[in-house]
């Protein structure tokens, strides 16, 4: 699994979870995800979970910040490291 | 012993305590109570000397710090109000309540300094700021005082002890015309409150209460004023770290809180996402919770996780602060699937519940819960139309309608129902729905909007419907954006759905039952 696959898989739990109806192509890679609203600090933790259980991984509650995970592609980095 | 003024807390304490630890922040800076109260002596001159008299308004927009409790107990010493804001909202939002209730002197960080300034110029507003280069165990405040001083040094002023009735502090809260509204409420008010808290929960000196709320929500009165009065250490959690279970958990066992209070949510993510059955919690002796329905599957699962404190469900909106409470028993029958009641009405309060024609009904009916009493507020800021609106009519007692309905129990406890009007209680926030609204209104292309809230086990998403003046669907992306610009975070709606037009009743209003239906 690249990086590019890793981004398709949270982009469309994103988009299923959190923006049901919305154009695929908005969601872009660096569209900021916490600072603008579009995921609370619930969601966030919702998507952890989500990243946890799809790519066995775990998150330590320090990295679950927003310079890992503002973006889906600050989300595919952080679990690329993670897996690697 | 008398309690006097809320100021007053601080300075007893500081006389029996100096040297204990009055406050200590997540990050880990702290002071003692002589230094606290110190410094916000030099707070306290430094703003006589910018010419702040009793009965002004004093704005604080900075993060939960000692240099913001400092903050708010110099400017009561100097018999002014308080006015703490949101500092991660938008900057017009915070430079509106600044400029409504004209605080003469604003204490602000540096990294929100000009975001302000801009709004101030718009307004053409000019109020005075004491600028601080940061937050932490009081230094930043502390430096700026003492630039301050370098090039014209304060002298020292007297502490003003204003009549009880006086204002201690303005909370702002959503308004359903689109405009936040500001809640005054005097020393007295609160002291009501924080005196029966004494009683009640009996805190002494070796107490370490939490402070989670931040300190424009009227939690924050029981943390702040509760803990500094016995001398015990009020123990900050940083905004952040207050929204993360997973390091919440930990760091509350490490830090041996006694006392915990907070909005229920926060309460059941730790029950699910903390892993408290990993953690020593064994100093934790009370938790009390208030602002919203604590959903009873997670309490049930917070209780089996934490067995031993004491919990009490405690109630009431900002204008009366808490007025009812309610001791949770040991053990909650597993066929319970209702919400904890709100419980019995606090001693310095008086209930009425009324039908809506303002009528009291009879003892076992639903109606609306009025309150009378010493901790009821005195009006909301310049809207005397707002405020007489807000008490029953035709009554020689200042009766605050909460807008809540209730019934009360065979037991004497009081049930909550529901709202009789668009306010929602989110995550401990208050929210106007009609505030929501009005923001959407300002974005050039929506034509309707309409926001209804969905309540249900797991929490309350709001959901925005909207239409276009040019029929286009709008990305819901772009309309999140647009809403974190112009609304607090916890406002920005959950879902949106675009509509061609929104469904309109028989006499062309919208159709919110409609609405509803379209979840």
């Amino acid at each position: 699994m690249n990086e590019q696959d890793i981004s398709n898989a949270v982009k469309t739990f994103i988009l299923n979870e959190y923006l049901p109806g919305e154009d695929p192509a908005a969601l872009t890679d660096t569209t900021a995800l916490m600072t603008t609203g579009i995921l609370d600090s619930i969601a966030v933790l919702k998507v952890v979970t989500f990243l946890e259980n799809e790519f066995g991984i775990t998150i330590q509650p320090h990295e679950a910040v927003v310079d890992n995970l503002n973006t889906i592609s600050d989300i595919a980095r952080l679990v690329m490291a993670k897996k690697a | 012993m008398s309690t006097g003024v809320l100021h007053q807390l601080l300075d007893r304490s500081a006389a029996r305590f100096s040297n204990r630890p009055a406050v200590e922040e997540s990050q880990g800076g702290s002071i003692g109570y002589g230094d606290l109260a110190r410094l916000s002596d030099r707070l306290r001159d430094r703003l006589r000397q910018m010419d702040v008299q009793p009965g002004d308004r004093v704005g604080l927009c900075m993060r939960k710090s000692a240099d913001a409790i400092a903050s708010l107990f110099g400017i009561m010493k100097t018999g002014a109000a308080y006015v703490p804001v949101d500092s991660t909202a938008p900057p017009s939002r915070n430079a509106f309540i600044f400029h409504n209730c004209a605080v003469k002197v604003l204490i602000v960080e540096a990294r929100l300094e000009n975001g302000l300034r801009e709004q101030f110029s718009q307004l053409g507003y000019t109020p005075q700021l004491i600028v601080i280069d940061g937050v932490g165990a009081g230094r930043p405040l502390s430096r700026a005082l003492e630039q301050l001083d370098t090039i014209e040094p304060a002298s020292a002023a007297i502490t003003v002890v204003p009549e009880p009735s006086h204002l201690a502090y303005i909370l702002y809260t959503s308004g359903s015309t689109g405009q936040p509204k500001g809640v005054m409420l005097s020393h007295s008010n609160a002291l009501a409150f924080v005196d029966w808290c004494s009683d009640v929960f009996q805190p002494n000196e070796h107490d370490r209460f939490s402070s989670h709320a931040p300190f424009h929500f009227d939690l924050s009165i029981l943390d702040i004023y509760v803990s500094l009065k016995h001398g015990a250490t009020l123990v900050l959690v940083e905004e952040h770290l207050g929204k993360d279970p997973a390091r919440l958990a930990s760091w509350l066992a490490e830090k041996k809180l006694t006392i915990w209070y907070s909005a229920p949510s926060i309460l059941s993510l730790l029950a699910q996402f903390g892993k408290l059955d990993q953690h020593d919690y064994s100093s934790l002796r009370l938790v009390l919770f208030a602002g919203e329905v604590f959903p009873i599957k997670y309490f049930k699962l917070l209780k089996s996780l934490w067995t031993h404190p004491k919990y009490f469900n405690l109630y009431g909106p900002t204008e009366t602060n808490v007025c009812t409470f309610y001791d949770v028993p040991a053990v909650i029958p597993e066929s319970q699937t209702e919400p904890l009641p709100i419980g019995k009405v606090c001693p310095y309060c008086q209930p009425l519940v009324v039908d809506e024609l303002g009528n009291e009904v009879a003892r076992g009916g639903e109606g609306e819960l009025c309150i009378a009493g010493a901790s009821v507020l005195q009006g909301y800021w310049n809207l005397p139309e707002r405020t007489a609106k807000a008490f029953l009519l035709g009554r020689k007692t200042r009766w605050y309608r909460t807008g809540d309905i209730v019934v009360e129990l065979p037991s004497g406890d009081y049930k909550f129902l529901g709202r009789r009007d668009r306010m929602i209680k989110k995550r401990g926030y208050r929210i106007e729905l009609g505030e929501i609204e009005a923001a959407l209104y300002r974005h050039p292309a929506i034509k309707e909007a309409a926001v209804l809230a969905f309540p249900d086990d797991d929490g309350v998403p709001v959901k925005a419907f909207t239409s276009t003046r040019d029929g286009s669907r709008l990305s819901t992306i772009e309309l999140k954006k647009f809403c974190s610009e112009n609304l607090p975070l916890y406002m920005v709606p959950d879902f949106f759905s675009s509509l061609e037009s929104l469904p309109k009743t028989s006499t062309d209003k919208i159709d919110y039952q409609k609405l509803k239906s379209m979840k």
